[in-house]
C-alpha cells in the first residue's frame, strides 16, 4: 500500500518544516480593538468601521432584527450565526492594512459593510 | 430563489462530499444504508434543535458557544474517522475479501458503521443548522416563501448530486486500490477537520499559541471558491493556515499512521485478488 510508505516521509518533512516555522513566528499578545456594530433591516450600522493594523479586533455585533443572520467575511475568515434580537462577539485576528468586506450571508447582495484596517 | 439555492447548496455541499465518501467506504458492508440514513436523519433533527437554541448556544462561554460547539463536534468526527481507519487496518481485509460468513460481517461491520454514521450525522448537523435558520428566517419574514422553498429544495437536490458523484467517482476505482484510496482520504479528512477544530478554538481565543499565519495562498486558490471549498472539506485546504492548524493537521496524520501500524493485522499479506 503506497499510502503507508509515503506518509511517514511526508510527516517527517512537514514536522521539520513546522518546527522551524513555529520558532520563527513569535506571536505577540496585544490588547484588542473593540468595534461596535448593529444590524437592522439588512443594513449594518455603521456600514464602514476602521481599526488599527496588526492588533487583534473584537467585533461586538447587535442583531436588532427579529430573525437570525450570519455575519461573514471571506477575507477576515469569519462566519458566525447571530440569532434574532441578540448580541454576538466575533474575534478577528490581527490584520494587515486593507479593506475587508463583510456581509450577512442570508442577504449577501444588499447587507454589506467593510472594515478598514489602517 | 437563486439566492436561496446558492445558500442551501453551499451548506449542503460539504455534507454531500462526506456522505459520498462514507457510502463508498462502506459499500461492501451489509445494512450500511440503514446506518447512514440514520446518521443523516439524526443530523437533520440535531440541526433543527441547534437552530432553535442558536441564541442560547451562542451565549455560552462568554459568547463563544458556537465556536466551541463546532470545535467539539469536529473533534468527535476526527476521533470516529481515525478509529475507523485503525479498525479497518485490522479487519478491513476480512470484510473486503468476502471470506467471512455474512452474519459475522454484519457484527463486525456494524462497529465501524456506527463510527461512520456519527461522522455523517455530525456533518449534516453542522451544515444543516445554518440552512434551517436561513429558511426559517425567510419563512418567518413572509417574503416570497414559495420561491425560496423551491430554491432551497433545488439546492438540496444539487447537494445530493454532489454526494452521488463522489460515491460513483470513488467506486469506479478498482477494488484493489479502493481500500488504500479511502484510507488515505479518511486520514486527510480527519486531519482537515482537526485543523478546522483548531481554527474554531483560535476564534474562541481558547488556542492562542502559534497563531501566526504561515502562508497566504488566497491569490492562488481562495478557500471560499468552489474548488477551494471542496479541497477544504476533503484535505483541509485553508488559504491562510496558522502554525497551530498545520501542527494539528500533521499530528493527526502521524497519529493515524502510528495507530494503524500498531493495531493493524500483524502478518497481513495482501492476497492477490482474483482476475476481474
Amino acid at each position: 500500500m503506497s499510502f503507508s510508505r509515503t506518509l511517514p516521509k511526508l510527516t517527517m518533512f512537514a514536522a521539520m518544516a513546522l518546527v522551524s516555522i513555529a520558532a520563527a513566528g513569535a506571536a505577540s499578545a496585544q490588547s484588542a480593538t473593540e468595534i461596535q456594530l448593529s444590524y437592522k433591516d439588512k443594513k449594518f450600522d455603521p456600514a464602514e468601521v476602521s481599526a488599527p493594523a496588526n492588533t487583534p479586533i473584537v467585533i461586538k455585533l447587535k442583531n436588532l432584527d427579529g430573525k437570525a443572520m450570519e455575519f461573514e467575511s471571506k477575507t477576515l475568515k469569519v462566519e458566525k450565526v447571530v440569532a434574532g434580537s441578540s448580541d454576538a462577539t466575533i474575534n478577528v485576528r490581527a490584520q494587515k492594512p486593507g479593506r475587508y468586506e463583510f456581509f450577512d450571508e442570508y442577504n449577501e447582495k444588499v447587507a454589506r459593510g467593510a472594515l478598514v484596517v489602517k | 430563489m437563486i439566492a436561496a439555492l446558492i445558500i442551501v447548496f453551499r451548506e449542503v455541499f460539504e455534507a454531500g462530499l462526506i456522505v459520498g465518501i462514507v457510502l463508498a467506504v462502506t459499500r461492501t458492508v451489509p445494512r450500511r444504508n440503514q446506518w447512514i440514513a440514520g446518521g443523516v436523519l439524526t443530523g437533520v433533527l440535531g440541526a433543527c434543535v441547534v437552530a432553535v437554541f442558536a441564541g442560547a448556544l451562542s451565549n455560552l462561554f462568554a459568547g463563544m458557544g458556537q465556536e466551541l460547539f463546532n470545535a467539539f463536534i469536529l473533534i468527535v468526527a476526527v476521533v470516529m474517522l481515525t478509529w475507523h481507519n485503525v479498525w479497518m487496518a485490522r479487519h478491513g481485509s476480512e470484510l473486503a475479501g468476502e471470506l467471512r460468513a455474512a452474519g459475522q460481517a454484519v457484527v463486525e461491520g456494524s462497529k465501524s458503521l456506527f463510527a461512520l454514521a456519527v461522522v455523517v450525522g455530525v456533518a449534516v448537523l453542522r451544515e444543516g443548522s445554518e440552512v434551517v435558520l436561513f429558511l426559517y428566517g425567510v419563512l418567518a419574514g413572509g417574503d416570497s416563501g414559495g420561491g425560496v422553498a423551491l430554491g432551497g429544495f433545488v439546492g438540496l437536490l444539487l447537494g445530493a448530486a454532489v454526494c452521488m458523484l463522489t460515491y460513483l467517482g470513488l467506486v469506479s476505482i478498482p477494488t484493489r486500490k479502493l481500500f488504500a484510496t479511502t484510507t488515505a482520504l479518511i486520514a486527510l479528512l480527519a486531519a482537515g477537520m482537526a485543523a478546522q477544530a483548531a481554527a474554531f478554538l483560535e476564534k474562541a481565543n481558547w488556542l492562542t499559541a502559534m497563531d501566526n499565519v504561515v502562508w497566504d495562498s488566497s491569490w492562488l486558490l481562495s478557500d471560499s471558491s468552489i474548488l477551494g471549498k471542496a479541497l477544504h472539506t476533503l484535505i483541509g485546504y485553508t488559504d491562510q493556515p496558522t502554525a497551530m492548524q498545520l501542527t494539528v493537521y500533521i499530528a493527526i496524520l502521524a497519529v493515524t499512521f502510528v495507530l494503524m501500524r500498531l493495531y493493524g493485522a500483524p502478518t497481513k499479506t495482501v492476497r492477490p485478488a482474483p482476475a476481474e
